[in-house]
């Protein structure tokens, strides 16, 4: 009981600030994810959703704060954060001049995985994400939606605990959308998965819990049944929004894209 | 160590799957072979002169494959290796920034160090199979000559750390940014820095001067090539690859601590 209790939150983001010279892309988010559950992350353009998760995966150093990943902090014990993490970043990060099947191979062993267990893994992945039939295709001829499901594959390939998903459905079609969100329902229990998304109707799908970030801030953070009892999911993303936008006086920029 | 294995792995497929290598093999290939061309049928000609003349034989007797073949020829590879070493190594670390692969990588279970390792170590054997080919030439020159075998040798050491140190700084400028023209530009502008930074040396003073001649890589290949090694020498490549694998760990460390 008492090991259970210990891994019952996940994902702990305390007081995250990420600034870029003067401006602040991230300004005190905090939020937490039980193990096991689908968080949608929730956000405008520009929000500061791919910074937080940078930063959830070790890629970029927070200005202050901390998060923990599986009780680990992902500053003090990144090495440790990251065997435990899969990520999906925006674009998925595709060596062109490989084959799907030679880059899976590549992937599962630089996150670790034995060798010995590397040719099941990706037989599993291939599978999973749909991609048998392109396993000995190069990937820079494949399709966007192709593309996307690869990067998928290799987030999940070495069957990480933890799954940080930067838009996972972009450029999909809407068949490969239904397989991909099904797919990531199915990983919830045994994995615990951030989404960020600005698709309402996939949150309301898939995710279990929703954060709402708006201009680096976190304007809502609940399940998503309590949110969902009395107005939907779209009234509330746009009373959030709206708040924040008054708060601050002004709606926010595209912190985002000059952090790139 | 499994780590460094797999990104030299990576590397050099990524090298062979383009036609990167292949151009790469056939230039340097085609360049070596109308220098070593152009070299030895000057110095049979010259031969032919010498003997011709009265007396001539003493002076031919002090003709040399090594002075008049292969020391040039290493050389003007040398000068080739300048131009095509930043070229070789310019995407290594800017194509994965600017593809995004980059944050597969840092997000992964690989230290730096193993990261800049395995990338110095893949372009370090890709150098390796390029100066190789080359040995054709000596080859050549063995089987119808009698160069020294000893001074030969030296001159390769010479050439192979001296690629070596290119690779090493081209990889630091490679890290640097995410745009392989600046990479290619940078890189070149460095090599071509330390293998002309001596000039001044004579003019220089007493200080400045033998500091300038030290930093030369040129100064160090030559005595090489002429069939001198010293530690002074080898001390000054293996600081040079140092402290750019090491500033290349700090560049890409850097972006963890920003």
């Amino acid at each position: 009981m008492a090991r259970r209790h210990l891994h019952l939150i996940m994902i702990e983001v305390q007081h995250l600030t990420k600034r870029y010279g003067d401006l602040t892309a991230v300004a005190d988010v905090s939020f937490s994810v039980a193990s096991g559950q689908i968080l949608g992350f929730l956000g405008p353009n520009g929000s500061g959703k791919t910074t937080t998760m940078r930063i959830i995966t070790g890629f970029l150093p927070a200005t202050s704060g901390t998060v923990k990943v599986a009780g680990l902090d992902i500053f003090d014990d990144s090495f440790e954060v990251r065997k435990r993490i899969g990520y999906l970043p925006e674009n998925p990060p595709l060596y062109n001049d490989m084959t799907v099947a030679a880059y899976l191979r590549f992937v599962a062993r630089i996150k670790g995985m034995a060798r010995a267990e590397i040719a099941e893994a990706l037989d599993r992945a291939l599978l999973r994400c749909g991609l048998t039939t392109v396993a000995d295709r190069v990937t820079g001829h494949l399709s966007k939606g192709f593309r996307q499901r690869v990067g998928l594959a290799q987030a999940i390939i070495h069957n990480p605990p933890v799954l940080v998903l930067d838009e996972p459905t972009i450029g999909l079609d809407p068949q490969q959308i239904i397989e991909i969100r099904a797919l990531i329902k199915e990983l919830a229990g045994a994995h615990t998965v951030v989404l960020s998304t600005h698709i309402l109707p996939e949150v309301a799908q898939v995710c279990e819990k929703v954060v709402i970030i708006s201009g680096g801030r976190v304007v809502m953070e609940d399940l998503l049944a309590h949110l969902t009892q009395e107005q939907t999911l779209e009234d509330v993303f746009l009373r959030a929004i709206a708040q924040e936008e008054v708060h601050n006086g002004q709606p926010h920029g595209e912190v985002e894209e000059i952090a790139e | 160590m499994r780590n460094v294995l797999t990104i030299i792995g990576k590397e050099l497929r990524s090298y062979f799957v383009s036609p990167v290598a292949y151009v790469v093999l056939t230039g340097f290939l085609l360049l070596g072979g109308w220098f070593f061309f152009n070299l030895l049928s000057r110095f049979s000609l010259m031969l032919t002169l010498y003997t011709q003349f009265q007396g001539g034989g003493e002076a031919a007797n002090r003709l040399n494959l090594n002075d008049y073949v292969i020391a040039p020829l290493m050389h003007n590879l040398s000068i080739v290796l300048v131009i095509l070493i930043p070229m070789i190594t310019m995407r290594a670390y800017a194509e994965e920034k600017k593809s995004g692969t980059y944050e597969l990588l840092l997000t992964s279970p690989v230290r730096t160090g193993e990261l800049v390792l395995g990338k110095f170590l893949a372009s370090f054997l890709f150098i390796c199979i390029m100066i190789g080919l080359t040995g054709i030439y000596p080859a050549i020159l063995l089987v119808f000559g009698n160069p020294e075998l000893g001074v030969m040798a030296a001159g390769y050491l010479g050439l192979l750390l001296v690629a070596t140190a290119f690779v090493a700084v081209g990889l630091l400028t490679s890290s640097f940014t995410e745009n392989q023209i600046i990479a290619a530009v940078s890189g070149l502008v460095a090599t071509l820095l330390l293998y002309i930074i001596g000039w001044p040396a004579e003019t220089a003073g007493n200080i400045l001067g033998p500091l300038l001649r030290y930093l030369s890589i040129t100064e160090h290949f030559a005595d090489m090539v002429k069939g001198l090694i010293d530690t002074r020498g080898l001390v000054y490549f293996a600081s040079l690859i140092t402290l750019a694998l090491f500033l290349t760990q700090r560049s890409v460390e850097s972006l963890r601590w920003r």
